[in-house]
């Protein structure tokens, strides 16, 4: 078996042919996740159903998506020992050792854009959102577990959801576009004018009025990326008109420039002075494509929703979250009253998700159950005791 | 006794001499006639330094958010691991971290 360490320096070589010092972010089983100078790269899961991931990379390239999506630096995944490979600019995550920084109006009032996106004028078809098919690949791994009460009341839980919820029939509610697998760590935060402000028109319009957001510490997230031989690359994951998703809006991208939106503007717009670090500043964005798609959008909301709920999440910081996600007009629940008839099913799903992947992680790793994953348990279990 | 709100059943505890009754389901707690106030005395005669401030405090004049029926007992103002005093959690705590780990796992 080849050490991970050597995918990971691949998956960097294949950042563009940049020889230099690669930062490995993320190296799971079914991802590796590399960042090279300005860019970051993402080796996908070996299962990814690739004509899917290419409409969500158009998705996320959108200009309806701007301002709410991490763009990427390319719309066509490239490829690497048959994983479907795709490039993005660098974004500062939230800081894990800080709590009282991590996000939360914004991750709600982003969440709520995002769900308002009509998702009709998208390139199509979109796939459906993952979360239940991902809630339904945790509860498989349970087959690994030696059978156990923690390992029944985890799967006495899942049996009370509904089918929808389970991935056995499609959701039957109104569909929105959805993140799908929405946690603190969906979230990078580019400097203005990163793809990121909603209100810049398309590439090809008059160069944007500064942006009284963009201090003079704040640089371009691509301006230090791709040089030359690094940009659209001749040779590289071509613009394929012939792969483009069929949609009227598709029309959009019928520009000799493979990189719509905030990449073209680099060549138009003046270069910015040297910067602090990236966390200085700018706007946070949603990132992850892998499970973007139609979906309920109480769905995004849910983890929050079941961390609260097993008593991980402050009221503070559950109400700061669901209080952006309301102010900005966010559809999944009404603008006041109780929301749980929105979220019970999802959290629901998520808390038996979550425990069902501590268990089999805690199982294969000979360990017990850390504090936070005994919470979600308890929480799987008092949902079984439910009449 | 029956739980009122959602018909678990509910057990008897004593708390520094009063009776309080909670759902082993969804962990709401009845008190009887005058067992609030006998609380509120027994509050009173704690004296508890002020808790720091919290990043994101409870929005004033809402209460406590509405809570699923499944959910755990929230220490008031506080969360899961922060020791009964009600204050936000500290890096020090032993439960940090792995709480920290979860927000921003899939």
């Amino acid at each position: 078996m080849e050490p991970s360490g050597g995918v990971a320096a691949r998956l960097a070589g294949a950042a563009g042919g940049r020889s230099g010092p690669h930062t490995v972010l993320a190296d799971r089983d079914d991802a590796t996740v590399v960042r090279v100078g300005d860019a970051v790269v993402k080796l996908h899961p070996v299962d990814t159903d690739v004509a899917a991931l290419g409409i969500r990379l158009w998705a996320a390239a959108h200009p309806l998506t701007r301002g709410i999506w991490l763009p990427p630096l390319e719309t066509e995944p490239g490829e690497l020992d048959g994983r479907p490979v795709t490039r993005w600019p660098y974004g500062a995550p939230v800081d894990p050792a800080d709590r009282d920084t991590a996000p939360w109006p914004a991750a709600g009032a982003l969440l709520a854009r995002l769900h308002d996106v009509p998702a009709a004028a998208l390139p199509g078809p979109l796939p459906a959102m993952r979360g239940p098919a991902k809630a339904a690949r945790a509860v498989a791994r349970l087959a690994g577990v030696p059978d156990n009460p923690a390992v029944r009341a985890v799967r006495r839980a899942w049996q009370r959801l509904p089918a929808w919820a389970r991935d056995e029939t499609p959701y039957p509610g109104h569909a929105t576009l959805c993140h799908g697998d929405w946690h603190l760590g969906q979230l990078v935060r580019v400097p203005a004018g990163a793809g990121a402000a909603p209100e810049e028109g398309p590439a090809s319009g008059p160069a944007a009025p500064a942006d009284p957001d963009a201090g003079a510490g704040d640089r371009d997230a691509f301006s230090g990326a791709p040089a030359p031989a690094d940009g659209p690359p001749a040779d590289g994951p071509a613009f394929s008109p012939a792969a483009r998703p069929a949609s009227p809006s598709a029309g959009f991208y019928a520009s000799a420039d493979p990189l719509p939106g905030a990449l073209a503007r680099t060549s138009v717009r003046p270069p910015r002075p040297a910067a602090p670090p990236y966390d200085s500043g700018g706007r946070w964005l949603l990132i992850d494509i892998d499970d973007l798609g139609l979906g309920d959008p109480a769905w995004d909301l849910a983890r929050p929703a079941m961390w609260f709920g097993a008593g991980l999440l402050t009221a503070g910081e559950w109400a700061a979250f669901l209080g952006a996600y309301r102010a900005a007009g966010g559809v999944a629940v009404a603008a006041d009253g109780d929301p749980w008839g929105r979220l019970d099913v999802p959290a629901r799903a998520l808390a038996v998700q979550t425990a069902a992947i501590a268990l089999a992680k805690a199982a294969r790793e000979d360990r017990a159950l850390d504090a936070a994953e005994s919470a979600v348990l308890a929480t799987c279990a008092r949902i079984a005791q439910l009449q | 006794m029956v739980c009122p709100k959602c018909h678990g059943h509910m057990q008897t505890y004593n708390r520094n001499g009063v009776q309080i009754e909670q759902c082993g389901n969804c962990r709401g707690i009845f008190l009887d006639f005058g067992e609030l106030e006998a609380l509120t005395r027994l509050e009173g005669t704690w004296s508890q330094p002020a808790p720091p401030p919290q990043a994101y405090p409870a929005p004033p004049g809402y209460g406590q958010p509405a809570a699923p029926v499944w959910g755990a007992q929230h220490h008031e103002g506080g969360h899961y691991g922060g020791h009964g005093h009600g204050h936000k959690p500290h890096h020090h705590e032993p439960h940090h971290e792995s709480f920290m780990h979860m927000l921003f796992s899939s």
